[in-house]
């Protein structure tokens, strides 16, 4: 019937994030929501810029900072927030039930998660430059895709730790989501260069790995802005996402461990609207 | 045989976080089961009896408080993977899945988490459906089903894994005649089909668990208060039977004074439909057939005939002192 542990696993993963890879053809709606509609920031801050006659390169990381937004709202709406609704709509007693590590459906839901956000990010991205006549430099691919992967593993480690911690917090959740949207915006320079926050508040966001990312993807698309824009060195901060990467992850397999071990004593995991 | 399921003095206590929350709560105390291989085990009781807390500490969701469950042989606290690996779970009333999903992709979704090849996943959830009667919603989306639709995808869902041992956990609850009959008749044709299944069934409808359960548990407050097959549990009762007749054409109620075993009797004229009632309380249902014989002889005509016998309502209300509704 069943393969080995590590099988059963990767089946587990392919089988929770096929809800996710499948949900953006169910729902077309989401081109407008999470296409067009963050296409409207977008274009106010690349406004201002232009009006205060700035740099090119800072309408361009506006665009990207924007079409970056759909990965901190997955993180936030669908990965941080998903095993409480979990809970409500009753399947994570099936999940925990399951001879699976629970790790495997944070991962599914990342992998998921990840695939829908990256096509919705590129859309934006493409109509945000066409729209602003953004140019990029696109002469370090590899070093673009190392990046990009580093930034979304730590990134997602981070949300899959959410995910257990969240679910300690019950209703206050959905909250606490609401409550890190603009400032992450702000605080992660999703419309700026975040070094001109001063070195220590963002060293201080750069615990959010999209901060940093962030930073390292302007570096590589927009090597003109180096000078002025960046925050740390790109290899100091691929080095860095690399450590963010372990920690999440490390924290993430605790935060579940725990999560379940309060659950099975309390009861709590089980039962519905705590 | 090693037994399917056992449990050693189990106990539950949930403990508020907070004095103002509420009191301690004793949902199991002290649970002694012991259910064998292909057995169809019932545990009945009023809501809050500990049923689902029960199930919930087998499917390993839920620690004891002390004392020890195993399923299948393996220890519910430390032998998580063994246990998971055997078991299912279906749960009356269950909104799992995902609406975006068609009742297909749903299935073989959970079959995934069992590691399940989906080759076999297909085919076997096409065979489950097609006996549920649900191939033809099999494309469509779970958000479409009814109330019954859904439970008997959740069914399948349990069934799909091909586990060894099934918690059924009120598994009818809310679903109409048909399909609830749709459900149980698949429990019993699973389980009779290998013996080496086992099904542990919680409800609070009498009828079912007297209908499916080879033994059933009674259980209040946490506390098996009695363990034993439907006929055993009825025979604690000590109740005598009752006789109704409906018989046409009765002129002389009289001689019944003679039949041995028959403890008393009444009768009531229907005058609307002609007929006389007849109840007679039985010491020895041996005389039946000399009541029968009595009433054919006065020249009458019995119209309907029916026997009451304990029933397990009555075997929980001499237990528990009252109904469980």
């Amino acid at each position: 019937m069943t393969d080995s542990y590590l099988m059963r696993n990767l089946r587990a993963v392919r089988g929770r994030a096929y809800p996710r890879l499948i949900g953006s053809t169910r729902e077309p709606s989401w081109f407008v929501f999470d296409v067009i509609l963050p296409l409207f920031t977008i274009a106010g801050y690349a406004y201002v810029y232009k009006f205060l006659d700035a740099r090119a390169e800072l309408i361009g990381y506006v665009v990207l900072g924007g079409a970056m937004t759909a990965f901190w709202l997955n993180i936030l709406w669908s990965m941080a927030s998903q095993l409480y609704w979990e809970k409500e709509i009753g399947n994570l007693p099936l999940y925990l039930m399951a001879p699976i590590s629970r790790m495997s459906i944070l991962a599914g839901m990342a992998v998921g998660g990840l695939f829908e956000t990256t096509i919705q990010a590129a859309m934006t991205l493409a109509i945000g430059a066409i729209a602003f006549n953004v140019v990029f430099s696109l002469a370090s691919p590899v070093m673009l895709l190392v990046v990009f992967v580093v930034t979304m593993i730590a990134l997602y480690g981070m949300g899959m730790m959410f995910a257990s911690l969240y679910l300690l917090l019950g209703r206050e959740a959905y909250h606490l989501s609401a409550l890190m949207m603009e400032p992450v915006y702000f605080a992660s320079g999703f419309y700026f260069p975040v070094r001109h926050l001063g070195f220590w508040a963002a060293a201080g966001a750069s615990v959010i790995p999209i901060t940093l990312g962030l930073d390292a993807l302007r570096q590589i698309i927009f090597p003109e802005g180096i000078a002025e824009d960046a925050f740390l060195p790109l290899n100091t901060e691929i080095a860095l996402l690399s450590g963010l990467c372990v920690v999440f992850m490390v924290l993430s397999r605790y935060a579940l461990r725990y999560m379940e071990y309060l659950g099975k004593t309390t009861g709590r995991l089980t039962l519905r609207w705590q | 045989m090693q037994p399917a399921v056992e449990t050693q003095s189990l106990t539950r206590v949930f403990r508020p976080k907070r004095k103002k929350e509420g009191s301690i709560v004793t949902a199991l105390d002290s649970v002694d089961l012991r259910i064998n291989k292909g057995e169809l085990f019932g545990v009945l009781g009023p809501n809050g009896a500990g049923k689902t807390t029960l199930l919930k500490i087998l499917s390993t969701l839920l620690l004891p408080t002390s004392g020890k469950a195993y399923v299948a042989g393996f220890d519910v606290e430390k032998d998580l993977l063994d246990v998971r690996k055997r078991i299912n779970m279906v749960s009356g009333g269950e909104i799992s899945g995902y609406g975006l999903l068609t009742v297909r992709e749903n299935l073989w979704m959970f079959s995934q988490f069992y590691g399940i090849k989906s080759k076999e996943a297909n085919a076997r959830i096409e065979e489950l459906l097609g006996r549920f009667g649900l191939t033809e919603k099999a494309k469509e989306k779970v958000r479409t089903l009814s109330t019954g639709q859904r439970q008997k995808m959740n069914v399948i869902r349990g069934f799909v894994t091909n586990p060894e041992i099934v918690f059924l956990d009120e598994p009818t609850l809310g679903l109409d005649v048909n399909a609830a009959r749709a459900v149980r008749d698949f429990i019993v044709d699973w389980i009779r089909s290998d013996r080496s299944r086992t099904v542990l069934l919680t409800t609070h409808y009498m009828m079912e668990a007297d209908e499916l359960c080879d033994r059933i548990a009674i259980i209040d407050d946490g506390k098996i208060l009695a363990c034993d097959t439907p006929s055993n549990l009825k025979r604690m009762v000590k109740m005598n039977t009752t006789l109704t007749l409906s018989v046409a054409g009765l002129n002389e109620i009289a001689g019944f004074d003679t039949i041995q075993g028959l403890n008393s009797y009444s009768q009531t004229k229907d005058v609307e439909s002609s007929t006389t009632k007849l109840r007679f309380v039985l010491e020895d249902e041996s005389c039946v057939s000399d009541i029968v014989s009595k009433v054919v002889a006065e020249g009458s005509k019995i119209m309907s005939l029916q026997k009451t016998e304990p029933t397990l309502e009555d075997v929980f209300i001499k237990l528990v002192g009252r109904g469980l509704e």
